[in-house]
This record gives C-alpha cells, structure tokens and sequence, in this order.
C-alpha cells in the first residue's frame, strides 16, 4: 500500500494495523501533518517498542501544541477584549478551545480568527499595540491583494512569541463565487465557557468544506477530512444535526461542497453521513481521491500532473480568469 | 527513491533516500562500522532534484524528508555528502521531540560527561574531536541528546563536520582512512568529515551523566570565568531548538542540569591550551 | 492612587527555581519559559493574595520586604507592564 493508504488506513481502524512498512506510515503521516492524531488513534495498539516511543513523543509534542494553541487564542482575546467585539476562532485553534474530538492530536499553525468586517481597522490596530507587527518583506502588491482581493488582513506576527495571526472576515476570497453568509457565521457562533468562540457546528462543517474544496488546492486534504471526519461523529449524535447542515450549506452557498466533502470523508474514512446531504457520487470524485492519497512510501507527492491541474482549479476558483492572468503575471516578474 | 540507505548513530536511524548513488555511496563509506540500523527508523531525509531537469543537467541536490526548510537554497551534486549530513541535522533540529537537544559537543570520561556549548565557529566541534583522540570517548559534536526521565546524555556521534583550519588540525592527528571527501567551495568554506574513532562507535549506546559545562572561545588568551546559573540556562535554551516544545519536562531537566552541574567560561588561544585547560577544569569539577 | 488593576494565576499554575538570584519560571498555561529579578517574583507572589493594582501591591509587598523610595510604585507600575505582556498578569 502507498504511504497515504496505510495512513487513512491506519487511522480508520486502528486495529488493523499489522507489522509492515512503518517507515511509510510515520512519513506520511509527517507529510500530512497528522502524526499526533495517528499516534493517539494507535494508543493502546500492540506496537514495536520503538515504534511505541516514536508515537508516544509525538503525543507529548500534539499536547504542547495544544498548550500552545490554547494561548495564543487567550493572548489575542486579552488584546481585544476593549474592542468589545466578536472574535471566532477558525479551524484547529477552534477544536482546541471547544474540546471537540476532532482536537485529539491536532496540529497546529497559524491562529486564524474571524471578525466583522467593519472592526478589521481596529481590531489590526489593537493587535499591533498588543505586540504583534506585520511581516517584514510585504510588499506593495502582495499588501494590495490581500486587502482587496482575499478575505483576511495580511499576516501579522508576535513580537516575542513568535506567533503568526490570520484576522478574516469571511472564510472564502471575496473574488470567489459562493459567498458565504460571514453576519449568519458571527450571529451564530458559539460562547465557550473560557470567553473563547467558536462557530456552530453545522457551520464549523461547512468551513471546513469550503476552505477544503473552494480555497485550497487540496494539499493537506487528507487532515481537513480527517478533521470533517471527527467532527461529524460528535455532532450527527444530535438528530437535528443534519437538516441544520443543509439549511447552513445553502445560506451559505456551500451545498455542493459540503456536499463532497461529506462523501470523499465516507470514502476515505467511512463516516457516517446522511445520503440526501451527500448526494449521488460523481465521477470526479475519484479525482479527488487520488489527489488526496498521491504519496508514496517516501512521503512524496506523487501524480504531478494531476496535482498541477488541483493547483490551477485552487487558483481558478479564487479568482476570475483575468485577475488570475494578472496576478501570475505580476508574481513572475517580481 | 531509487537508492537509500539506513544510518543508526546512538539512539536515533535515519533512513536516506537519494535520486543519485554518489550521496549515499560516499555516506557508507564515512559511516563505515556503524552499527546495523533499527529496521524503524526516526526520520526520513531524501536527497531530489530542484526541478525534474535537474537530475541530469547542472545536478542540483534539494534537501527534503519529514522536516523540511522552506526556502533552502540546494546544493550541487559534487557536495551531495554534506546535503545528506545536512538533512540529517534538520530532521534532529526540527524533529526531535523525545530528548532534549543541545546544540553542543559532548565528551566522556569515567561515566561522566564534559558539554561544550557556545557560538558557532567557537571551536566546539574540533576540541571535541581532539579530545576523542587524548583519552576521551567522543559523543557527538553538533548535538548533545539530554534524557528527560535520568538526565543523562545520550551518545549522538555523528561524523565530526571539520571547517577550513580544523581540518588541517585533525589530518595531523588521524589516520586518512577516518575522513570523509574534502568539500570546497560551501557557504561556510572547506569541509571535511571525520568518522568517530572505534572507541566512540563501540560505546555509543552507553549514556553519562553530565558534570561540567563548559563554554569554550577561541582565539583568545587562555581565561576562565565563572558563569552566573542563570545565564547557563539561558544560553541552554538559546542553544536548544526544541526546548520549547517540551514544555514542562524540557523545563524539569534543563534546570535540574544547571542546578546539578559546574559550568565556566573558557578561552583559548590554540587547540593544545585548551586540551590543558579542559584537563585542570575536569579535576576540579571532579 | 489607583492604577489599572491586575491579577496572578494561581501558585499552581506557575513552577519556579531560583537560579543564583534569579527566578526561572515555567507558566504551565502558556508552555512558557520566563526569566525574572526581583521584584518580579515578589510582585506575583503580592497578586496571589487578590486583585490589585501598583500601590496595592506596594503596601502588600511592604509587609514582607523593606522598600525603599518613591519611584517604588513606579517600578511596581513598569513590571506589572512587563508581566502583562508576557501574560504573567492579566487585567480581570
């Protein structure tokens, strides 16, 4: 089996797991970013010893993460606690604050937050008084495309600790198609006991799906569904879950991919999903899953051209064509 | 990847993946008597082309594996051998995460182990490997491997990586068989690799209890000053990259370490000083 | 005269070794490494009792140490600023 198979592999039933080519699970699941989440679904598994040591580090390190993780969203509440404001956390940092399964293991980067649009001002301001700055090499155009084209401030980054902010205020490009209901995402969002917000969960999957599908080129595809995955299993238990799915996906234009999202996850890694919410399945949809699982033993990217051709979709779907024309244009020269 | 190679050094096996046999064969002979690799191993480096063209034509070595730099510039085919050392350290710099890594020299002597910390290009590396050759077993000389459950170090010795003066230094000391290819023309000079001797290899498995530290600089008049506790952490955790992400056992050892262990400041003007100088300071930590 | 009010995390939450003269902490809820002189220490250990702000800390800290000088609540004020960026202390 391919890397990414034994790791999807891995990860869906645990138990199956039988002596054979450790170095490729490990190496992919490195490349995918879903070391910790492998090493926690195979806690408890009868493992070489070594093996066992390499995943138990693995484990103190995804909890450090979670220390970590768990600061930087306190550290940027305390910041703009004055601004009064709503402030959501998006993605990883998300699950974290909220305990959800999908937390266990998870890797994290960048904070990413979600706030209104007309707060982006301040809330940039606040930031930089607190101690974060702005990347050092942004330059005009870069500057420019962020704050017109794309749905999020540039990068800011901490001072002391080092950190990187993402500060959106919608979760798709506004050069995309589908435009997401961002007021809906923040009238929605949920008050955690720690003063932290998150989104609701039918919200939560449909981000999940867009910045899978609508915004990205499906590279690190393989955690985002493991994500969806997760986060499935805990909220399906509430029967109201899944017509508040659909109601959400078609506010915020997102019902197709929401829609794959839910079936690539069934097929990868047999989540239960509700069918008229999956829809029948396409033919494209064995695309996708290629893309998904094209690494090998060596944890590297297989299939170029087919992960060329998901790169220009990425691109395609952000972007009317002449933008993109000219946004290539002027990162070629520069 | 069409060849590859397994590498145990201490506790830790790399497995190396290579588009071309030269990295690799020169690896196998550098790291000639080594013993048998883990059949897991802890890390993966691959040694590929910048571009597919690039396999064949102006050979240009991109390092990549589990770890990776972003923005690393790649290395000609000719310096292949230091891209797989490179890789190796990187994959250690970024990955390790079951012991605490120094990034420090290492020396042994009666079950007890000597640190040499400081600035790149401080001489740590050439000290220690001269030291491996006057009655010491060396340990390492890029990475000391601190054990967060005893507090020993753990033997890492990879080959030594001598730069531009040092390595005319070692080849008047050691036999020719021991060195590695001599590399001109890399971003920090001349290199050459030296294997560790017999001594070091045979006991890499035994760990030592640290007993002093020691932060050498070179090029001065011989000196010793004390180093304030509180300093020595501080440049410890300056000197590790993943002290941080530890957490609350990094920090449990490293201040158990700097509690229980000696620690000074040394100059030297020339590599026979300094073999004198560590001498006196071992007795008296001793 | 009353400043802006801070507090402490709980003892627990912060491990501590003293290191010739200096403090080494380790602040379990950020996973951070911090290293403090006097009057750094002193000041949380003052915040542990309760909320306060600069001159309360003075008069708590009074009881324990002898302080000189009336740039002390100044001194207190700067830490406090310092503790709070690096999230040692917080505003409730």
């Amino acid at each position: 089996m391919s890397g990414a198979r034994l790791l999807v592999s891995a990860l869906r039933d645990p138990a199956s797991v039988r002596d054979g080519d450790w170095n490729a699970l490990i190496a992919a699941a490195r490349a995918e970013q879903l070391i910790g989440s492998l090493a926690f679904r195979l806690e408890g598994q009868k493992l070489p010893p070594k093996l066992e040591a390499i995943l138990n580090a693995a484990r103190r390190d995804a909890n450090q993460q979670r220390v970590q993780a768990l600061w930087e969203a306190e550290m940027t509440r305390r910041a703009l606690a004055p601004l009064d404001i709503p402030m959501i956390l998006l993605k990883g940092n998300a699950f974290h604050a909220a305990g959800f399964g999908a937390s266990v293991g998870r890797s994290v980067g960048d904070l990413d937050i979600l706030v209104p649009r007309e707060s982006l001002v301040s809330v940039e301001t606040a930031l930089i008084g607190a101690g974060w700055e702005r990347m050092k090499d942004a330059d005009g155009y870069d500057d420019l495309y962020y704050r017109q084209w794309m749905h999020e401030l540039p990068p800011l980054i901490h001072r002391t600790r080092d950190r990187m902010i993402d500060v959106h205020h919608t979760i798709l490009p506004t050069t995309a198609r589908p435009t997401p209901d961002a007021g809906a995402l923040i009238a929605d969002s949920l008050l955690l006991e720690n003063g932290l917000r998150v989104l609701s969960p039918p919200d939560m999957i449909v981000h999940a799906a867009a910045h899978l599908f609508a915004d990205g080129d499906l590279a690190g595809g393989l955690r985002n569904l493991w994500d969806i995955d997760r986060l499935l299993r805990e909220f399906a238990v509430d029967p109201g879950f899944w017509p508040r799915l659909a109601e959400r996906a078609r506010l915020h234009q997102l019902s197709r991919p929401v829609a794959l999202a839910l079936r690539l996850a069934a097929r990868l890694y047999g989540t239960p999903v509700d069918p008229s919410l999956a829809d029948r399945g396409r033919l494209t949809d064995r695309f996708f899953e290629a893309r998904l699982l094209a690494r090998n033993s060596w944890g590297q990217p297989v299939r170029p051209a087919l992960r060329f051709a998901f790169y220009v979709r990425s691109h395609w779907l952000r972007m009317p064509p002449l933008m993109l024309a000219r946004h290539l244009w002027v990162k070629a020269k520069s | 990847m069409k060849h590859s190679l397994s590498l145990q050094i201490g506790p830790v096996a790399f497995r190396i993946g290579s588009t071309w046999a030269a990295p690799l064969d020169a690896l196998a002979r550098l790291y000639a008597g080594y013993p048998e690799p883990d059949r897991i191993c802890d890390f993966t480096v691959r040694l590929e082309p910048e571009s597919p063209w690039r396999r064949w034509v102006r050979p240009s070595v991109a390092i990549h594996g589990d770890y990776v730099l972003p923005d690393a510039a790649p290395m000609s085919l000719a310096h292949g051998l230091l891209a797989a050392e490179m890789g190796m350290n990187l994959q250690m710099a970024l990955g390790q995460k079951h012991y605490l890594l120094l990034h420090a020299a290492s020396v042994e002597k009666g079950g007890r182990a000597l640190i040499l910390t400081g600035e790149s290009g401080a001489g740590k590396s050439t000290l220690a490997a001269l030291l491996g050759e006057r009655g010491w077993r060396l340990m390492g000389d890029e990475f000391a491997l601190l054990d967060l459950d005893d507090g020993r170090l753990r033997a890492f010795p990879r080959a030594v990586s001598l730069k531009n003066g040092a390595i005319r230094v070692m080849e008047r000391e050691v036999a020719a068989e021991r060195f590695g290819p001599r590399l001109d023309g890399t971003p920090k000079g001349s290199i050459r690799h030296l294997r560790p001797n017999p001594r070091a290899l045979e006991a890499m498995a035994e760990p030592a209890r640290p007993a002093l530290i020691l932060f050498p600089r070179f090029g001065e008049a011989t000196a010793v000053r004390p180093v304030g506790q509180a300093e020595v952490f501080m440049r410890l955790t300056q000197a590790s990259t993943n002290y941080v992400s530890l957490g609350g056992a990094g920090f449990d050892a490293l201040t158990k370490l700097v509690d229980a262990c000696p620690s000074a400041a040394m100059d030297y003007p020339d590599t026979d000083s300094a073999v004198e100088l560590v001498e006196t300071l071992w007795e008296q930590a001793a | 005269m009353t400043g802006a009010r801070y507090i402490a995390d709980p003892e627990e939450c912060v491990q501590s070794v003293a290191l010739d003269g200096l403090s080494v902490l380790f602040h379990r809820p950020s996973g951070m490494t911090h290293i403090v002189a006097p009057p750094a220490p002193q000041i949380l250990e003052a915040l542990r009792m309760g909320p306060a702000d600069a001159g309360e800390i003075l008069a708590r800290m009074r009881a324990w140490y002898d302080l000189e000088g009336d740039e002390a609540a100044d001194a207190i004020e700067a830490r406090l600023e310092e503790l709070e960026a690096a999230g040692l202390v917080s505003r409730p």
